[in-house]
């Protein structure tokens, strides 16, 4: 087994590494880009980074759009997988069962086919009360993107709980502590060290997939990207624009892989 | 001494005929024996006779199939709800080979947590009791102290302190210096040593002989899941009555 191999079987999900060397390859790639744009440029094109300058302020917004739907889809899927979780490790058979079959569920469908089932099975407004709310595109992509994060999260509550030794249980249960307590008290205390990394490594990967919602039309920061192309109607602008998206999120995910990276190497030692 | 010697006739743990299973494996096969209170019994016998698990049936950590099991007023083999459970184990409290302490509190608050969220008691007085104990097993200092920050032995001190916080009647010790290096071993048994002297009624596992020999008011020999043989130590260990007893004792001392 390689050892990448064996580090995402103790992991327990694959494991998402960003290394400098990709920031250094994207960075080519926009360097080159904006070579080729400029080679193509027309005798009175504005230069390119000018142009990239110019419509920077848009996809800034469109970024923070992404931020937010990050933000909330990964607040939305904590909640509902915690409650997943713990269902998972239930002593009822029937709800152990069912939280099993729904987490397997959304963790194993393709996001995109979430996504556009949010899209189109949702109403684009509900009548409640003769009051009518509408629900916006963004909020449906949010709720889509949140189901595999909810089955993600399930996955990682319920590893994290069934990774503390059984002694522990047995130590607790001859105290006389009942289920309940040993599970808040004794064993969930132990397990957030455990859940962290892998969780902020669902953070990252969810944040990458906060763009899919281009496709269904949020007007996200790849949206924003192919209207300014649109707009601008160069085709030699096509990969310095895409690689200074792509830059973007680097410059936001690799931060938090390198958190990722030492608090798993933190929480490898002890225990 | 006079105090305990009137107390000893009354039995406080009494086990009729118990068998317990896993699966297809039969681990207990009809053990009876009886414990008074104050007194120390000793079980001895090779790996895998069941020795584990016959005390984690005494609390009920493990259910049994047939025979029955007192512990003061609880029938240990009749209990079905977690209140019952519960009741029992705070009456029979298990120190582990593992000591099984909680990596996430410190010394203190391991002895503290049962006491205060089981037992709801004062969490003043139940400080105070706690500091007490931990001064009692020679840990004063390392109330503050995690677990992963101890030794072995004074991890296995901290589990006993731990233990002896919920007031039990009875404490049961499964190999409790199995896992630990050889200096250390004497300060648990030390610590064991004294809570026999205060009085207490403790139920030990052990592979120490000597330890056994000294403090025991009966040893009994398990193998294959029963007891081959039991008696006073100097009967047990100067006249063994039975072969198979022999044969394990003159491999062991």
């Amino acid at each position: 087994m390689t050892r990448q191999a064996l580090r995402e079987r103790v992991a327990g999900s694959f494991t998402w590494r960003l290394q400098p060397a990709h920031g250094v390859a994207i960075v080519v790639a926009f360097l080159v880009g904006c070579g080729i744009a400029q080679a193509q440029a027309q005798r009175n094109d504005p230069a390119i980074l000018e142009t990239i300058w110019k419509w920077t302020p848009l996809l800034a917004r469109g970024f923070v759009f992404n931020l937010a739907i990050s933000f909330l889809a990964m607040s939305i899927g904590t909640i509902a997988g915690f409650f997943l979780g713990f269902a998972q490790i239930s002593l009822l058979p029937p709800v152990r069962r069912g939280s099993f079959f729904v987490t397997h569920f959304f963790r194993n469908a393709p996001w995109l086919v979430l996504l556009f089932y949010c899209m189109f099975l949702l109403p684009f407004q509900v009548t409640m009360f003769g009051i009518t709310v509408p629900i916006p595109d963004w909020t449906k992509a949010t709720l889509g993107l949140a189901l595999p994060v909810m089955a993600n999260v399930s996955e990682i509550v319920r590893g994290a709980v069934q990774s503390i030794p059984t002694t522990q249980w047995e130590a607790a249960a001859s105290l006389a502590f009942n289920r309940r307590q040993t599970l808040w008290m004794i064993v969930f205390p132990q397990c957030v060290k455990r859940m962290l990394p892998p969780w902020m490594n669902l953070y990252a990967i969810l944040t990458m997939a906060t763009v899919l919602a281009s496709i269904v039309g949020v007007a996200e920061m790849m949206t924003l990207t192919q209207r300014a192309l649109a707009a601008e109607n160069r085709p030699g602008l096509l990969l310095a624009f895409y690689s200074y998206v792509l830059l973007w999120f680097f410059v936001y995910c690799y931060p938090i892989a390198r958190w990722t990276v030492r608090l798993e190497a933190r929480y490898a030692v002890r225990q | 001494m006079t105090a305990m010697s009137e107390t000893r006739a009354e039995p406080i743990v009494v086990l009729t005929d118990v068998h317990q299973s896993f699966g297809d494996v039969e681990v207990l096969k009809g053990v009876s024996m009886s414990v008074a209170k104050g007194g120390v019994a000793c079980i001895i016998g090779p790996s895998g006779s069941g020795k584990s698990t016959l005390l984690r049936c005494i609390n009920g950590l493990v259910p049994i199939q047939r025979g029955s099991i007192r512990v003061a007023d609880f029938d240990v083999h009749t209990l079905r709800t977690d209140h019952e459970r519960i009741a029992l184990r705070k009456e029979v409290s298990m120190v582990f080979q593992q000591y099984n302490l909680f990596p996430h509190k410190t010394a203190l608050q391991n002895v503290m947590m049962a006491p205060i969220h089981v037992l709801r008691e004062n969490e003043r007085e139940v400080r105070e009791r706690a500091i007490a104990l931990l001064r009692k097993v020679g840990l004063a200092a390392k109330q503050d102290a995690y677990p992963g920050e101890l030794s072995g032995g004074q991890q296995q001190r901290v589990a006993i302190a731990r233990s002896l916080a919920m007031r039990p009647e009875v404490m049961l010790f499964d190999e409790v210096t199995a896992a630990l290096d050889p200096e250390t071993v004497k300060e648990v048994l030390n610590t064991i040593r004294e809570l026999v002297r205060d009085g207490m009624t403790c139920i030990i596992v052990t592979h120490e002989m000597r330890f056994a020999r000294e403090i025991a008011d009966a040893v009994h020999f398990t193998d294959g899941g029963m007891i081959v043989e039991s008696g006073s130590p100097t009967a047990l260990f100067d006249h063994p009555q039975k072969e198979r007893t022999r044969a394990f004792l003159s491999q062991i001392l």
